[in-house]
């Protein structure tokens, strides 16, 4: 190594290496954007997978697409969590980082991404540079990572890669999967194929160059690496595929017969569409990119209006912007699904990271009574049946159906169990039947609000929808009594939905001294929580709701089983140690606020606003707090 | 063959036919002397004339007096949001081309809360009428300025009369990229108006039709040079562009041959000067439409629906 350099390379290790054991790894990938540090993991983990581990990985992606090189804000990346058994989270600190430069580290560190002992494999050109200040900027680094007790590996990870092709930026990512796959014991051809799959198209030439680098990443880590590990797999036994929560999502409209989806580029909403922009046209559906979140949910409405199934995909900001028209769609009736990818807020916030921030948005961002169904799938698996579902509920029940995912479902990458496909879940081509004859246009159900719709086409049905007080009729009415129908009919809607749900079941035990109530993307670390502290003799269990409006029935009586009720939850609260913060001024989790109101419970919260998934230890650590047990602090090890 | 007669489908007799009570929705709620009366006579005729089953027509409209057009008009309505008529319209359009769609939208309603939908359904260029009613102010909240109230016109917002110009309903829509048709036309002209909005009708594509119509309330003199002086209108003819009868040429007699394929001339036509140029500005049939697109993939039976699924799942599966 040249004189740039602090530390000696790592020695060249004698094969063979003993390879240790272990349940379970958490590998990253991090550097500058555009190096392929997230395709690398991609293909990393689908080898996993392959094998029989089970696999989460999770992008770390910076708001810009090309921010400056080299930059601590800027670290582009991946986790890959695998393990013997299914894997529903991210987990806590790494155990093993590949980086590209020593300066896209300090980002993840500060989010307690890694702790001493994780391993790290640096890229050592950087003490090389002609340029004296990266020089500098190195071997500062170098020594602050040492000193922070990471078992720091300097490697020409570059250097070896010149040796297979002439740019190595853009094929140190796939250098990266083969010593990955050494390091971890697995099988190499599984990898070459990976890049056939993966990069075929581009030509037999690409696949070959980059099969080269697979394997001197293999024979680079068996000489300079002196870390191996196994993490052993079961046989796979059923199907399975890998995908993540926005793949999910566009699979599951496919699956619902969804015939137009109508939406605005926003992060991390957007990739829902790159996919069915592929896939819709196959299966006779349009992709519409409006001039506008509000012209993408109006376009929805029309269609649907005209007996088309339709489905808007958005987030956040987007969701405030399509309001008026959610309103709209709950007043006149139209079935309409709603995806909202949550992000980070409030305004425009955390485009590219997570919050579970549009709960009560969902529920009540409309002026006046605007009662609708708001649902929210916990895993990836369950994104895919949310759409079926959506699409049968806004349909049968006349309403807007908002569909609650969110950046840690939509960017994580795990395998879920391939569905059996229902033909009976595909919407039906309107019949558009000469309408019958002395039926009104909302003839409402007294007891369930619900009512048949007339589609434009079916002869004697003509009406008007209208946002204005209308009677059954569809006619403009301001009179005391129609409104007071009108909004009594559609809120019954719910009421008749509720009637439909059945009481969840607590994971865990039925009754104890704490109840982790949860929501969304969180049920996976939640459980792995609940698991390691029942372990070790503390009575919690965990709740998980999906149905949010109308809320999930038998609460109540769930929650008079524990001691104590608290919800965990991925938005603002105010700390109740906060100053000035008392019991009455505390603002809550929106979970928390939703659960206080139709339980009467005296419901606690503890939320966050990180911008990342929580890890199991994390709440782990909260939920053995609340408890008042004192915890070891190996229980969590960072917030990752 | 019975009796000497052809068999029955041979008669070519129409199963139903409309007249003008088929269009009657009861009875309109616009104050007295509205030119929004004119303009639903026009539509009724038209669809009459037409004889379009009432069950195939979507009257679109946002929010204003001329947004309760729908509710006059016996069809399937959707009265709808301020300013967002237009993207409601491109949905019905989207997937059910056997739609006649129609939109009745105003200058608040569609140049000012809904003006980014205006251009880009002129973009989208979907196989709709666009019936834009121009009454210079905002009727329906009391007399607010619109985009288009002139100079000097007294409003409860601007007493002094508004700050800047206004826009030209007609002009504006023909500098949007892809437009294939705008035409202007009075409400106090039903012959004219009749016309026009016939020939916007039997237009594939986005019709737009900037329509001057009189809010009798709020601004009833805001047309009147015109109106009382017929010789102040430039009626625009040629054989592509709005038939003129008889009545109508004999109303205005300054006339102008027109070819509606000359966009420069009539972007320079549309704008106010001394005369009111009416008649059809602006025709471009071969403009791309965007709704030859969106209904590709209509009527895909199920089971290729399903096959597009399999093979989805099978490029994820392991």
């Amino acid at each position: 190594m040249s004189s740039g350099t602090l530390a000696p390379a790592a020695p060249a290790v004698a094969r063979p290496r003993e390879r240790v054991e272990v349940d379970e790894r958490i590998v990253e990938i991090v550097s500058d954007s555009g190096e392929g540090a997230q395709k690398a993991g991609q293909t990393f983990g689908t080898v996993c997978a392959k094998l029989g581990n089970g696999v989460w990985t999770v992008e770390i992606i910076p708001a810009e697409i090309k921010p400056p090189a080299r930059s601590r804000a800027g670290a582009s990346g991946i986790r890959v969590r695998f393990a013997r058994r299914p894997v529903t989270n991210r987990g806590e600190t790494a155990d093993l980082v590949v980086a590209f430069n020593e300066q896209v580290l300090y980002g993840r560190i500060a989010n307690a991404a890694y702790r001493p002992g994780t391993v790290v494999l640096l890229e050592s050109k950087w003490g090389d540079d002609p340029q004296p200040e990266l020089r500098e900027q190195y071997r500062s680094a170098v020594e602050e990572y040492r000193a922070q007790g990471f078992e720091l590996l300097e490697l020409p990870m570059e250097r070896a890669c010149l040796e297979v092709v002439p740019d190595a930026r853009v094929g140190k990512n796939m250098f990266v999967v083969g010593m990955l796959c050494e390091i971890f014991g697995r099988d190499l051809d599984c990898a070459l194929g990976e890049v056939e799959e993966a990069l075929g198209r581009k030509g037999a030439e690409v696949v070959r160059a980059n099969q080269a680098l697979v394997r001197r990443g293999a024979e680079f880590a068996a000489e300079r690496v002196r870390f191996a590990w196994s993490v052993p797999a079961r046989p796979v036994e059923t199907p399975q595929l890998v995908l993540n929560g926005n793949q999910a999502v566009a699979l599951g409209i496919l699956a619902a017969g969804i015939d137009v989806v109508s939406m605005y580029p926003i992060t991390p909403a957007t990739s829902v569409s790159h996919y069915l922009a592929r896939l819709l046209p196959e299966a006779g559906g349009f992709l519409h990119q409006a001039e506008d979140e509000i012209a993408a949910v109006g376009f929805a409405i029309g269609a649907s209006w005209a007996g088309k199934t339709a489905c808007t995909i958005t987030s956040g900001p987007g969701l405030a912007l399509k309001s008026e028209f959610l309103g709209f769609a709950a007043m006149a009736e139209i079935p309409l699904v709603v995806v909202d990818v949550q992000r980070g807020g409030p305004s425009t916030g955390l485009p590219t990271k997570v919050e579970q921030g549009d709960l009560l948005a969902a529920l009540y961002g409309q002026p006046g009574d605007t009662p609708k169904v708001v649902f929210a799938p916990a895993t990836i698996e369950e994104c895919f049946h949310a759409i079926p579902l959506a699409r049968k509920l806004a349909e049968e029940f006349r309403t807007p159906v908002v569909v609650l995912t969110d950046a840690n479902l939509a960017t994580g990458v795990s395998t879920v169990p391939r569905p059996a496909l229902d033909p009976a879940w595909l919407a039906l081509e309107p019949a558009l039947l000469p309408w019958p004859p002395g039926l009104a246009p909302f003839d409402w159900h007294p007891e369930t609000g619900l009512s048949t719709r007339a589609l434009p086409g079916q002869k004697g049905g003509e009406h008007v929808v209208t946002g204005l007080a209308h009677t059954r009729l569809g006619k403009v009415a301001y009179d005391p009594r129609s409104n007071q129908e009108g909004c009594e009919m559609r809120s019954r809607k719910l009421a008749a939905l509720a009637a439909t749900l059945v009481a969840p079941v607590p994971y865990g035990a039925p009754q104890g001294d704490l109840l982790a109530v949860g929501w969304g993307s969180t049920s996976g670390a939640i459980e792995e929580a609940v698991d390691g502290l029942r372990a070790e003799g503390l009575a919690v269990a965990a709740l998980h709701l999906r149905f949010l409006s109308p809320l999930e029935p038998g609460l109540a009586e769930i929650f008079r089983r524990f001691a104590k009720v608290m919800t965990i939850e991925i938005n603002y609260s105010d700390d109740p140690e906060a100053p000035l913060v008392t019991p009455e001024r505390r603002r809550r989790a929106q979970l928390a606020q939703l659960l206080r109101e139709r339980t009467l419970a005296d419901v606690d919260c503890w939320s966050a606003v990180p911008g990342q998934p929580f890890g199991p230890g994390e709440i782990a650590r909260v939920l053995a707090r609340a408890l008042g047990a004192a915890r070891p602090p190996s229980a969590g090890r960072g917030a990752g | 063959m019975m009796f000497g007669l052809p068999p029955a489908g041979d008669l070519d007799l129409p199963e139903r036919y409309f007249t003008l009570e088929d269009y009657d929705g009861g009875v309109a709620r616009w104050c007295p002397g509205c030119g929004d009366f004119a303009v639903l006579s026009a539509v009724q005729r038209i669809c009459r004339d037409e004889q379009i089953p009432p069950e195939k027509l979507a009257i679109v409209s946002g929010i204003g007096c001329s947004s309760r057009f729908p509710h006059y008009l016996h069809a399937y309505g959707f009265h709808g949001l301020h300013g967002r008529a237009l993207p409601v319209a491109c949905g019905v359009k989207a997937r059910r081309p056997d739609l006649q769609v129609w939109v009745a939208t105003g200058d608040g309603d569609c140049c000012s809360i809904g003006a980014g939908h205006w251009l880009h359904a002129a973009r989208y260029n979907m196989d709709l009428v666009v019936m834009i009613f121009d009454n210079s102010v905002y009727g329906l909240t009391k007399k607010q300025t619109s985009p288009t109230t002139p100079l000097g016109l007294a409003t409860n917002t601007h007493p002094r009369g508004p700050f800047l110009p206004p826009l030209n309903v007609a002009e504006t829509t023909l500098g949007f990229p892809n437009v294939s048709f705008v035409a202007r036309t009075v409400d106090w002209n039903p012959a004219h108006l009749a016309a026009t909005l016939h020939a916007a009708y039997r237009h594939r594509g986005t019709s737009f039709v900037h329509i001057l119509q009189r809010c009798p309330t709020y601004t009833p003199e805001v047309f009147d040079a015109w109106r009382q002086n017929p010789d102040l209108t430039l009626l625009l003819t040629h054989e592509r562009g709005i038939p003129a009868d008889d009545a109508v040429r004999r109303i205005y007699r300054n006339r102008l041959e027109h070819d509606p394929s000359d966009l420069a001339e009539a972007r320079r036509l549309a704008a106010f000067g001394e005369r009111l140029a009416i008649g059809l500005l602006y025709r471009n049939p071969g403009a791309p439409r965007y709704d030859e697109v969106t209904v590709e993939g209509l009527g895909l039976p199920r089971e290729r629906k399903l096959a597009a699924l399999e093979r989805a799942l099978d490029r994820l599966a392991i």
